[in-house]
């Protein structure tokens, strides 16, 4: 099989203008993949299928990553100019001091795409598609018009992270009741706070059964009952 | 109530003494007809129950009907997700009196291994009255038996008079549980106050 460089090259030439961005995996497995920008992905994702030496028709797996915001602190080497007396004359020397800075890296919404040849016998090649962020911009375009068997994991994604794909023919909740408003699978999610009985909490279990318990000791056991 | 001694005296005359009560119970604990619905792999051990090898039939359990209508027994065999517990509550509803619950399993009695899934009903007995927990992940048909068993042991010493009478011979019991809404984040309400209170944890 191509390796994801010559993938992408292929990529480049027969789709143009597609922004084609390879992520590398540095463990032993070296699953490296490709981040697509949404915009160009249904093109590529053609490609990929109908290509001769690729022929990608069979899409095993969709999933989707949260990335929630990120707050960096990492050192930055800041070049001053200081004024100096050296030897009973002033000069002016530049100086390189190392300041801590903070940064907030945004979050976003992840779709992976796990691509099979059946006919090549090879495979698997990674699409990656990002959102803008994790709130307003969450439209991904849907690869379901290139591969069938997208359409119920699309959903899933649709239903546990939020991702809304666009052109998706039937994009409804797949597990999770229709009127529920939450995305379970997000990192930032907070499971309803059923933990009045834990006989064996460990952990944040344990945190949580305890505020119960603080509050059935207080005195209003029976309101809460 | 007569003496039992005299009641094998009579016996060996050829005259049968029984109560009325005897008599309805013996009824109702030889024909408990369970109701066909699995929710999960414990629902595999229910109808391994009920195939030639453990054979529940030779409890009463004599066919298992596929409607609620003519169900004694719901067999809670499964994980409840949070999606599924109001259809399981609507099928209890749906039941006629008598009817029984047996809980089957982790997750049927408690949640399980997916206790702290944000899906899963952590235990039926939150919004029905459950009548025999088995514990098991997944119970073995034994375990059923034993369940089975146990239930016919308290359809037997249950009076048809008096304050301990069974739920569905006091006109002030309640018959209709409500059936939990799937609201924004949760099921609503979380629980039935009438049927579950937080159980005090000795420490």
């Amino acid at each position: 099989m191509k390796t994801v460089e010559e993938i992408k090259a292929a990529i480049e030439a027969a789709v143009p203008g597609a922004a084609v961005e390879i992520v590398s995996n540095p463990s032993v497995s070296g699953q490296h993949s490709l981040r697509l920008a949404p915009g160009c992905a249904i093109e590529v994702a053609r490609f990929l299928r109908d290509d001769a030496e690729l022929a990608l028709g069979y899409l095993s797996n969709v999933t989707g990553i949260d990335w929630p915001d990120k707050e960096i602190t990492e050192k930055v080497k800041v070049a001053h100019r200081v004024v100096k007396t050296v030897e009973g004359v002033e000069k002016t020397v530049e100086e390189t001091v190392e300041e801590m800075r903070q940064r907030l890296e945004p979050g976003c919404l992840e779709a992976v795409y796990h691509l099979y040849s059946v006919a090549k016998k090879h495979g698997p090649v990674i699409l990656r598609m990002r959102t803008i962020d994790r709130t307003d911009h969450v439209e991904l375009p849907s690869l379901t018009t290139i591969w069938r068997s997208a359409e119920f994991q699309e959903r899933e994604i649709f239903d546990l992270y939020g991702i809304v794909f666009t052109g998706h023919p039937d994009l409804r909740r797949l597990l999770m009741w229709d009127s529920f408003k939450d995305h379970p699978m997000r990192k930032d999610y907070r499971e309803p706070d059923d933990f009045e009985y834990e006989p064996t909490a460990h952990d944040d279990v344990l945190k949580r059964a305890q505020e119960h318990q603080a509050a059935a000791g207080s005195g209003n056991t029976e309101a809460e009952r | 109530m007569v003496d039992e001694g005299l009641k094998i005296e009579l016996g060996k005359q050829g005259v049968f003494v029984t109560t009325i009560e005897d008599l309805y119970n013996w009824g109702r604990r030889n024909s408990v007809w369970p109701m066909q619905f699995g929710l999960a792999c414990c629902a595999i051990e229910m109808i391994a129950t009920t195939m030639a090898r453990y054979d529940l039939a030779r409890f009463g359990a004599e066919v298992f009907r596929p409607s609620p209508r003519q169900a004694d027994l719901m067999i809670v065999s499964g994980t409840v997700t949070k999606k599924m517990a109001p259809q399981v509550v609507r099928l209890y509803n749906q039941m006629a009196e008598p009817r029984y619950v047996i809980a089957m399993g982790a997750c049927a009695i408690s949640g399980g291994p997916f206790k702290q899934g944000y899906n899963v009903l952590k235990g039926i007995d939150r919004y029905i009255p459950v009548d025999v927990h088995i514990p098991g992940c997944p119970p073995r048909p034994e375990a059923l038996i034993q369940a089975f068993m146990t239930l016919q042991k308290k359809i037997d010493a249950q009076h048809l008079t008096g304050e301990d009478r069974p739920r569905f011979l006091d006109a002030e019991q309640q018959g209709e549980f409500p059936v939990p809404v799937q609201g924004e984040h949760d099921l609503e309400p979380a629980h039935n106050p009438g049927v579950w209170t937080v159980p005090v944890v000795i420490r």
